[in-house]
């Protein structure tokens, strides 16, 4: 009992520590990611290729001046950041990184702990962190604000429900609702993976779940709640300092989730697209390895001048990282947190990817997509895959 | 470990309740009232029905207060202003409350005598067995309550309608 409690502090604080540096880091990719989309190099003086940029910028937010505008609703402008927060970083707590593993003796699921209603979990939890924008809206006391929290709770409400009903085919076809357990049932190879699992592949629904998925985060092109150009900043306008910081992360936070549970839903989660015996395995090692072959090449024939040093330093340590995913000891959890991390972080790359290349929607398009086509669609899916399930079991 | 859990909430819940009524502000007895939904879910999870508290979340605080919420910021509700209250309201109301109470209070001591209350103790909460429960059991319940929901939004969109043209 007393090292469960013991081993189960050490993964949250490992778990948080990793994902909080994520978060920050995730800020790094994107503006480095839409840098290249635009042809231009993104964040380059803090630290080599701009690597420390996220501390310069905590910095910076944390030592910004705190404003608190007139008229405002003390209490729930101040409970506003804080909500967006702790409801958009609570949702890691039921996400599977991997299977269940021994470490050192010890026996333990990669995984902070499985809920046997995991799915929901996350669905109520995500349910809930509207308020944090509705009420940071309302009670700035700014009609821009306001504006931006009522376009984001009308958006929210509308996109739930195609989100839920494209996350309730895949749980059809599974028959749990504990996420570590889906992801059991689509173990094997990339054809048992609900996306492309029989009776009906998910195809439609892993879709439906993204364009939702990106709607829910108030994501380009669907963040209408923060449209610049007509609400200023949309319900953050009055935010400064570290509560504007925080509804950043939420928004980061709540990106990394709906990624999460992608993979999880659709894409197998930690599970190799091929078996171990064929090869699979070796993968990590190979991509690092020529990862680290590609940093080395341009380390000889620098574009920059800094980075002579700064790139063969990074391809050796890739180097080494592809070394360290052939030691068949830690390989058992390495191996399905690389699949896991990968899967995943294609997932947040789409996100980025599709906010440097789509403008945003108009609001009334906004609303006709999700009860004109999206939600039909989902309901479609869902009726089609739950008669394919019920006649073939 | 549960009763102290139980006691917090319960108490959250009560206060929460309260706080819906006497606030003046019509967002903040929103807020208490999701408050309420909260505390609920958590006792009921406390009793083993996880399925039930997720869908109290999910469903009440989620979804419906969302809507609450939502409305009254679209019309831009104002704080209440107390007028034309009459002191026979609380000379008697207070004694109508207490007696509510009272007799409230004996009859669940009435219809459930001796009956203990186990925290997690509840089978049957899953989502499997609520499942099964609504397609068989109550399966006439189920689909009559889904019809009147039909009916209810089919009579909002006709409202909706003749205000519009």
């Amino acid at each position: 009992m007393d090292s469960f409690i013991v081993i189960s502090l050490i993964k949250v604080v490992v778990v948080f520590a990793v994902l909080l540096t994520i978060l920050a880091y995730l800020q790094w990719v994107e503006r480095k990611v839409i840098a290249h989309i635009q042809v231009r190099p993104g964040p380059y003086r803090v630290g080599p290729h701009g690597l420390l940029q996220p501390v310069a910028d905590i910095v910076k937010l944390l030592t910004k001046e705190d404003l608190m505008p007139p008229y405002a609703n003390k209490l729930l402008y101040l409970a506003a950041p804080f909500l967006a927060m702790t409801l958009a970083l609570l949702s890691i707590a039921v996400i599977p990184f991997g299977p269940v593993i021994n470490v050192a003796g010890y026996r333990t699921a990669m995984q902070l702990t499985d809920l046997n209603i995991g799915v929901l979990f996350v669905l109520a939890v995500s349910s809930m962190g509207v308020y944090g924008i509705v009420l940071a809206g309302w009670s700035s006391n700014n009609k821009y604000s306001l504006l931006g929290g009522l376009r984001s709770s009308a958006q929210m409400i509308s996109y739930e429900l195609p989100l839920s009903l494209a996350i309730a085919a895949p749980l059809l076809i599974s028959n749990t609702l504990s996420l570590h357990d889906l992801v059991e049932r689509q173990s094997g190879s990339i054809l048992q993976w609900n996306v492309l699992h029989g009776p009906f592949p998910q195809i439609f629904s892993f879709i439906v779940f993204l364009i939702a998925g990106f709607a829910e985060t108030n994501r380009v092109p669907f963040d209408l709640p923060e449209a610049e150009n007509e609400l200023v900043a949309g319900f953050h306008t009055e935010y400064s300092s570290m509560k504007f910081a925080s509804f950043f992360m939420a928004e980061y936070a709540n990106m990394i989730t709906v990624s999460c549970m992608a993979t999880l839903l659709f894409l197998g989660g930690w599970v190799a697209p091929w078996p171990a015996q064929y090869g699979s395995r070796f993968v990590p090692a190979v991509i690092f390895a020529l990862a680290g072959a590609v940093m080395l090449y341009h380390g000889m024939h620098p574009a920059r001048r800094r980075d002579q040093m700064s790139l063969p330093v990074f391809g050796i340590l890739f180097f080494l990282i592809a070394a360290v995913f052939l030691l068949p000891i830690v390989q058992s959890w390495l191996d399905p947190l690389f699949w896991f991390c990968a899967k995943t972080g294609a997932i947040l790359f789409a996100f980025i990817w599709v906010r440097g290349t789509l403008p945003r929607f108009r609001y009334d398009q906004l609303m006709g997509f999700t009860w004109k086509v999206l939600f039909p669609v989902a309901v479609v899916n869902l009726l089609v895959t739950g008669l394919l399930v019920a006649l073939v079991s | 470990m549960d009763v102290i859990l139980f006691l917090i909430f319960a108490i959250i819940a009560v206060v929460g309740a309260i706080n819906v009524v006497v606030q003046s502000h019509p967002i903040s007895s929103a807020i208490s009232l999701v408050g309420v939904m909260g505390s609920l879910a958590v006792l009921y999870l406390l009793l083993g029905a996880e399925f039930l508290a997720a869908a109290q979340v999910i469903v009440y605080a989620g979804a419906i207060m969302v809507l609450f919420v939502f409305v009254i910021m679209l019309l831009n509700a104002g704080a209440e202003v107390r007028k034309g209250q009459s002191s026979m309201a609380l000379f008697l109301g207070g004694p109508l409350l207490v007696a509510l109470l009272i007799l409230l209070v004996w009859f669940v001591q009435q219809l459930f005598p001796g009956v203990m209350v186990h925290f997690g103790g509840f089978r049957g909460g899953s989502a499997q067995d609520v499942g099964r429960a609504l397609f068989t059991t109550y399966l006439l319940p189920f689909e009559v309550t889904s019809i009147l929901i039909l009916i209810a939004i089919l009579g909002a969109i006709v409202l909706a309608r003749k205000e519009m043209d």
